[in-house]
């Protein structure tokens, strides 16, 4: 662990995403204390200041009711991160466990759940998740709920094809030989094998996910006002372009530096840990 | 003489595909008795590592498998077996040796832990200690040095010769009444490979464990063995003593494997198969050393 931090320190790009990651997650943790204006994250109104473009102590400006959009932004983070870990943290381990049975059960398991795996894949992710949104009400628990849905399936392909080949090696033979449980195989021996390529794809994912999860608010489907969210902070703003331009820059460049600040840890990973590209 | 350790009696093996039933093993009988060291020599493909699956009952559960005849093990007939008895079986009483060490050893986890897998088939509840310590033993039996350190290192850390003999002592640990070796040692080196096969011979024969030692390796094979059933497409063709074997071979099929070993002394690639049709004559036996007279 320490050595792959040391390793990402090391290339410049690397170094740079992390930078990156690094500001967007502890100013998301720390928000509290840096934002100058900490009520503005709810239904604050401030007509004096409305519609202002950047100026002290309004850096990125105000929005359309007064807020200072510097505060919202840094909110926005945090309720885009929490989206990220809780979508990943249940997505992940469906599809990889998906996955895992499917790559080591063989026969009709296989069949059975990686067709059912290929009917989510088939669907274009965003559609998915606007119908699911469709279906439900547009918050924030179902909005995680949107996104997981159409995640998990990219885990199990993966796990399931790094399976199949890892059954052919012969520490899986060896295990079974010895008696070792079906359970036993895929997730004591064969799962661990995994790791490098979920943890890779998980960071790549992150990123991802906060853009999909800004996609969806964009279209009205994601996190309802006043709770600030970057991508319904877009869409608001886009109605004003081009003259009040703060509205949509500054919220897009903040959906841009945490996407990209997670690509450049991922594409680190990939190549410290070896993981090949799918 | 006492019950063998391993008795196979015409054993058959098929497997159904689209085309039809491939037949395998055409009937194959053989046994090994208790401590004794017994070779399985034939080409690829002539069904030397099938057998030992259906020892181990890794292919009974093969849906397109067709197996018959019976394997004894100990005198109890496997197929009678429920198919947990079979499974408590595996990794305390039977154990195997494989190809290439290496592969054979999880690279996520220390030897250490590998030893603790393998002794808790045995004794679910043993302590880490216990554990440490028995490791250490088997280790120490296989003539390496520094077993501490190399419960610490992983697979990948250690030679493929030190690897060899990390599966050997663990293939051991839990004292197996028979020990299943599939070309042990082909991925190594041959001064490497003459090693470990002799340190192994010497371990077998103070675990009294009996080896089914399969190869195509003969020079291997004449070093190690008591005795040696030569296979050929899924027939034991010939069965003997090791030394009268080697020097008097009585089937073609025999004679033109041996003869395929390269010489040291040059002379080029052997004129062999001057009839295949000759290699398909039944068994042959070398005196006295039948199924029927060995059983006896």
């Amino acid at each position: 662990m320490k050595k792959t931090l040391v390793i990402l320190t090391r290339n410049p790009l690397s170094l740079i995403g992390l930078l990156l990651v690094a500001t967007v997650v502890l100013s998301a943790i720390f928000a509290d204390f840096i934002v100058p204006f900490p009520d503005h994250q709810g239904a604050v109104v401030d007509f004096v200041n409305f519609n202002k473009p950047p100026e002290w102590p309004y850096i990125f400006g105000t929005d359309l009711v007064g807020r200072d959009l510097f505060t919202r932004i840094i909110y926005a983070y945090r309720i885009s991160l929490a989206l990220g870990l809780v979508v990943l943290a249940i997505a992940v381990p469906i599809g990889v466990a998906i996955g895992l049975f499917a790559g080591y059960l063989g026969g009709w398991t296989e069949y059975v759940l990686m067709r059912v795996t290929d009917v989510f894949l088939s669907i274009p992710p965003l559609v998915l998740a606007m119908s699911v949104m469709g279906l439900l009400e547009p918050t924030l628990t179902n909005g995680m709920i949107a996104v997981t849905a159409m995640w998990w399936p990219w885990y199990t392909r993966l796990v399931y094809n790094l399976a199949r080949s890892e059954k052919e090696e012969g520490y899986v033979l060896a295990a079974e030989i010895i008696g070792a449980s079906r359970l036993h195989i895929m997730f004591r021996e064969i799962l661990p094998n995994c790791v490098p390529s979920i943890l890779t794809k998980m960071t790549l994912d992150f990123g991802f996910v906060i853009l999909i999860a800004s996609s969806l608010s964009f279209l009205g489907l994601g996190v309802q006002p006043p709770t600030p969210d970057l991508g319904s902070m877009v869409a608001e703003g886009a109605k004003y372009l081009p003259d009040s331009w703060w509205l949509t820059v500054f919220p897009g460049l903040a959906i841009l530096v945490a996407v990209f600040g997670f690509n450049l840890i991922g594409d680190a990973l990939r190549e410290i840990l070896g993981v090949e590209e799918q | 003489m006492n019950v063998p350790t391993l008795k196979i009696e015409n054993l058959k093996l098929g497997f159904d595909t689209y085309a039809g039933m491939t037949e395998v093993l055409h009937g194959i009988s053989l046994h090994i008795g208790r401590g004794e060291k017994v070779a399985l020599v034939g080409e690829s493909g002539s069904g030397k590592s099938v057998t030992a699956r259906i020892v181990l009952g890794m292919l009974q559960s093969l849906k397109t498998a067709r197996i018959s005849g019976s394997v004894f093990f100990e005198g109890i007939d496997l197929e009678r077996m429920s198919a947990r008895g079979r499974h408590a079986l595996r990794g305390t009483k039977m154990s195997m040796i494989f190809q290439d060490p290496t592969s054979s050893l999880n690279p996520v986890y220390r030897i250490g832990t590998l030893f603790k897998e393998v002794l808790m088939r045995n004794e679910p509840a043993i302590t880490h200690e216990q554990v440490r310590r028995k490791a250490c033993e088997a280790l120490a039996d296989v003539a390496i040095a520094e077993p501490e350190r190399v419960l610490d290192s992983y697979a990948f850390q250690l030679s493929g010769g030190m690897n060899q003999r990390v599966m050997i002592a663990m293939a051991l640990v839990n004292n197996p009444s028979l020990l299943l070796a599939d070309e042990p040692g082909t991925a190594l080196d041959v001064t490497v490979q003459a090693q470990t096969l002799k340190l192994m011979g010497e371990l077998v024969e103070k675990h009294h464990t009996s080896v089914l030692f399969i190869s195509h390796n003969l020079g291997v094979v004449r070093e190690f063995a008591d005795r040696v059933y030569v296979i050929y497409k899924g027939n034991i063709v010939e069965q003997g003593p090791t030394g009268e074997l080697f020097d008097n071979p009585l089937h073609p099929y025999t004679r033109a494997l041996l003869a395929a070993v390269p010489r040291i002394t040059g002379g080029g690639i052997p004129d062999i198969a001057d009839d295949p049709s000759a290699f398909l004559a039944p068994l042959v036996t070398h005196s006295g050393h039948s199924e029927k007279e060995l059983l006896a």
